[in-house]
């Protein structure tokens, strides 16, 4: 009843009204923020496929870089970056999930696992760089293994490393612990338990992880850029102690030229590298949504 | 009958008593590599660093505002350096915090649950895109747009690089504040609306403040990204250690040098070689820092809601 | 039973004639197989291997054209071209991770210490004639030429110039912005040491970028812009810059394929080479590689904006090869000139 009688008096009712202008306003204001920062990224995408659009087709798939921008492609890129992700994923899947396991499932939570999730949680924000920079050091010089394939993948490896690790500690955390206990009460080990029950259920978490972690592995192009792959590479890597080129660097390369013509190659090899990204997202967010799905 | 007992023997006795230990120990050395790379890292830059400071004194490095180690006579004050970095991540803060914190807002307060399909699935695929594709995107759209609004603008230019870099950390807060203010429950909303309060004032008087930990540590990572970003500058801001109050001119960041150096090849050993070390070092302390303020801010101002 | 038995000797004698007309077969085309391998071989002399190409970005545009043209002949062949700068080339190639070096200048004396002290041999050959170019931005209309004597006032370590009128006073009073190429460039030695009288004395406070590229970028986005990369560069970009002339004693002169070819442009034209380690030249790949490397630098040379050197120096660079004749034509004082190449 007061409440009502308060509401009535003209002063409360035009500072309410002025406050739900306000949120009005407020609530306008998001939006038109929000659409406006999505519009920007359009943009850029709308010069991406302008720019490159005319310059895809297979010869560009297939030649290798040229001074001629008619003639240059990106064959070599391309496969020194399929190359790079396949070493890649050999190295740090099984680091990275083995670790979380570890981590989640083998370890006791005391103070020392406490600082070893600390340290993760670093490494995962250390600049690209700095990796870049640890690569030429111990695995460039200090190992000599030289400005090769298996340098790049050994260095975007510790990159993403990280990454895996934390997004398998969460998919494993998602386990019920009723599973677990299930399993020990029919006598099996630690790992049984693990390799039979936990591991598969947290399959589409960790696949959704592996995927954004490499999908961030694709696009790097510093690391690379310090293990020393600007160079003209016009063949396919055929093992893994081959120099190489990749797609991230080859559009930095392009992109440096003054000439007109090659920032539009850029632009074309741009759109063949988020073509790969899109795939590759599209599958863990597909997983992602299925899991989901299953868990509802 | 038989089943459970023979089982039980099966599992102590046999392959599994030694194939158990193994695979601990198997999991405990990958978790090995993750220290190991910690201890690397800390151990190569604190090592040529060391060798760097023997060489330049400390307060040289830290203080002096001429950044010159290639020619003679050189100079090894890290402040140019220093700035550029500042710059370009301020100016990036200053366009991606204010915009990615609205949409957040938006898409968890405001948005449809159709919009909010599309936007946030939008969002996070932009998150994903690769910097050198920001560095296009600087120097094909960016750069000229503002070379319209500032006539003075050189190619290479700071503020170029903000821009950009701003961009590119946006989706990145957008995502990280929405799924920290959508983790606010929605008993806090609807007490603050049965008290009569606006959509505003739910949203700057509940919602953002039970959600600050999460909002707060999204800002400093984007920070820490910005700062650690490398292409993109590279492309966009120039190569040029400048000191001065401009956006509009060239400047040089801490990454943009490490790249400087490494593309040139300065020989293994030297100062010069070493000026590298000392800057990643830098580099690598602040974004640590960032990085371990950011977890305490989400472990200490964390609301429980349970 | 006579149908059989008929039938199965019939069968055994097929079988037979058959078992004769596979040797038969298989000799054959084992024969047939060998003959065509071996002449295939001897023809066509497909080559395997690695060639590593590094150093300056100036001869750059020539090795990144000589490797494309050569894979079309030597597919199997595959040759790799950084660009670490002539000084971080030498780096590599003295310590044996290249093949090849690619140099806008000669050989150091501190570089060839080292040479001798490991006992390492190459081979110098030159490639081809560079009119190294200080270019402004195209919007520049108050520079027509520049002397040496100018050059050396902007350039010098500690210049006192920051406008464009403290070099001439009829010149606008704006801040100049200057762009070249980074310590480790052999253009950047050969610059200074050409106008400053040392190699590696140079002002400090320009754009130093090894990247060319950059450079032509920065120079055509800025009116008061100057800068000095390789030739080559400025052909590939001529909409976009502005060329100055340089008077080296006998009035102004811009560089051109004639004025670089006699020497008039001066005292910026020089040789550019390829180093070679004789211990590559070994491997028939590395030494198919140069070869192709002369008989085309001529050709190609010119293709990217750089200007060919007389028919008699690749003849002298061939027979060099021919004799493995190793060492260096260049002690630390000599100011090249195109004219030097060619003195018996």
């Amino acid at each position: 009843m007061p409440l009502s009688i308060e509401l009535s008096k003209p002063k409360q009712r035009e500072s309410l009204n002025k406050r739900h202008f306000k949120a009005k306003i407020f609530a306008r204001f998001c939006a038109c923020v929000t659409w406006m920062g999505t519009a920007l990224l359009l943009i850029l995408l709308y010069q991406i496929f302008s720019d490159g659009l005319s310059w895809l087709d297979w010869d560009f798939l297939n030649n290798f870089p040229s001074r001629f921008p008619e003639r240059a492609g990106i064959k070599s890129a391309l496969a020194g970056t399929i190359w790079l992700i396949s070493l890649v994923a050999v190295f740090a899947i099984p680091v990275g999930v083995a670790t979380a396991i570890y981590i989640e499932e083998f370890s006791k939570k005391n103070l020392l696992s406490r600082i070893i999730e600390l340290n993760i949680s670093n490494l995962a924000g250390v600049p690209s760089i700095v990796y870049g920079i640890i690569g030429l050091t111990i695995f460039v010089r200090g190992l000599s293994l030289e400005r090769s394939l298996i340098s790049g993948a050994l260095t975007m490896s510790l990159l993403i490393l990280p990454v895996i690790i934390i997004a398998s500690i969460e998919a494993i955390k998602t386990v019920p612990i009723s599973i677990r206990s299930a399993a020990f009460a029919l006598g099996a080990t630690r790992w049984q338990t693990v390799w039979s029950h936990v591991l598969p259920a947290s399959f589409p978490g960790i696949l959704t992880g592996v995927i954004l972690a490499l999908s961030r592995a694709i696009g790097e192009t510093a690391p690379l850029l310090m293990i020393g792959a600007l160079t003209y590479v016009a063949f396919v890597p055929e093992g893994p102690m081959d120099s190489f080129t990749a797609l991230p660097i080859q559009i930095f390369n392009w992109v440096s030229r003054p000439q007109e013509e090659f920032h539009q190659l850029a632009a074309a090899a741009i759109i063949v590298l988020l073509t790969v990204l899109l795939a590759m997202n599209s599958v863990a967010i597909f997983v992602r949504h299925k899991m989901e799905k299953k868990l509802q | 009958m038989t089943t459970p007992a023979v089982h039980l023997k099966s599992i102590s006795k046999g392959r599994v008593r030694w194939l158990e230990p193994l695979i601990h120990s198997g999991l405990g050395f990958c978790t090995l590599i993750s220290i190991i790379t910690t201890a690397t890292i800390v151990f190569v830059l604190a090592k040529e660093s060391f060798g760097f400071f023997q060489e330049i004194a400390p307060s040289e490095f830290f203080f002096g505002t001429s950044w010159v180690p290639m020619f003679k006579p050189s100079s090894f004050g890290v402040l140019p350096l220093l700035w550029g970095t500042l710059i370009v991540t301020f100016g990036a803060a200053l366009i991606s915090i204010p915009i990615g914190l609205a949409s957040a807002i938006y898409l968890s307060e405001y948005a449809s649950a159709g919009k909010r399909a599309v936007i946030k699935p939008l969002l996070e695929l932009l998150a994903g895109i690769p910097t050198v594709v920001y560095g296009y995107f600087a120097l094909t759209f960016i750069t000229p747009a503002l070379k319209v609004v500032f006539p003075d603008l050189q190619v290479f230019n700071a503020l170029s690089g903000a821009v950009v870099v701003g961009v590119m950390v946006l989706p990145m807060i957008a995502t990280l504040s929405d799924n920290a203010l959508k983790a606010v429950p929605d008993s806090l909303r609807q007490g603050a609306y049965a008290l009569g309060a606006t959509s505003y004032e739910v949203t700057s008087q509940v919602v953002v403040p039970a959600g600050l930990s999460g909002v707060m540590a999204s800002f400093i990572l984007a920070i820490s990204r910005a700062i650690g970003e490398t292409m993109a500058v590279t492309l966009a801001a120039g190569a040029t250690p400048n000191l001065s109050f401009t956006f509009l001119e060239s400047i040089q960041t801490m990454t943009a040098y490490i790249v400087q150096v490494s593309m040139g090849d300065t020989p293994a050993g030297g100062v010069a070689y070493q000026t590298m070390f000392a800057v990643a070092g830098l580099l690598f302390v602040i974004t640590l820092t960032l990085n371990i303020i950011s977890q305490w801010i989400l472990e200490r101002y964390r609301e429980v809601y349970q | 039973m006579n149908h059989s038995k008929s039938r199965m000797m019939s069968d055994e004698k097929a079988m037979r004639t058959s078992n004769t007309n596979r040797v038969f077969k298989t000799g054959t085309l084992l024969t047939l197989a060998l003959t065509l391998m071996t002449t295939t071989a001897f023809a066509a002399e497909r080559l395997r291997g690695t060639v590593s190409v590094d150093g300056s970005s100036t001869v750059f545009p020539i090795s990144e054209a000589v490797a494309e043209e050569f894979s079309a002949v030597q597919p199997r062949v595959r040759v790799t071209v950084g660009v670490s700068g002539t000084g971080g080339g030498f780096k590599k190639f003295l310590a044996g991770e290249i093949d090849i070096n690619d140099a806008s200048r000669p050989i150091k004396e501190s570089e060839l210490e080292i040479a001798q002290s490991s006992d390492q041999k190459f081979l110098e050959l030159p490639v081809a004639f560079d009119g190294l170019s200080v270019v402004v931005n195209p919007g520049n209309t108050w520079v027509d030429h520049f002397s040496v004597a100018e050059l050396r006032k902007i350039w010098q370590p500690g210049s006192s110039v920051k406008n464009w009128s403290d070099i001439r006073a009829d010149w606008p009073e704006e801040p100049i912005r200057l762009y070249g190429p980074g310590t480790d460039s052999g253009t950047f030695d050969y610059f200074t040491e050409t106008i400053n009288g040392a190699s590696g004395a140079s002002r400090p406070d320009y754009t130093a970028n090894e990247d060319d590229n950059a450079l032509v970028r920065g120079i055509s986005g800025d009116e008061y812009a100057l800068g000095y990369f390789g030739f080559a560069y400025y052909a590939a970009n001529k909409d976009k810059l502005k060329i100055v002339p340089i008077d080296g004693g006998n009035g102004p002169v811009a560089p051109s394929e004639m004025t670089i070819n006699n020497g008039e442009y001066a005292p910026l034209s020089r040789p550019v080479f390829i180093y070679v380690r004789e211990s590559a030249l070994l491997r028939p790949e590395v030494r198919a590689f140069v070869d192709f490397y002369i008989d085309n630098a001529g050709l190609l040379a010119s293709e990217v904006g750089y200007i060919a050197l007389p028919d008699m120096a690749y003849e002298r660079a061939k027979s060099r090869i021919a004799q493995s004749d190793t060492g260096t034509a260049y002690s630390d004082n000599d100011l090249l000139s195109s004219r030097d190449l060619l003195k018996p």
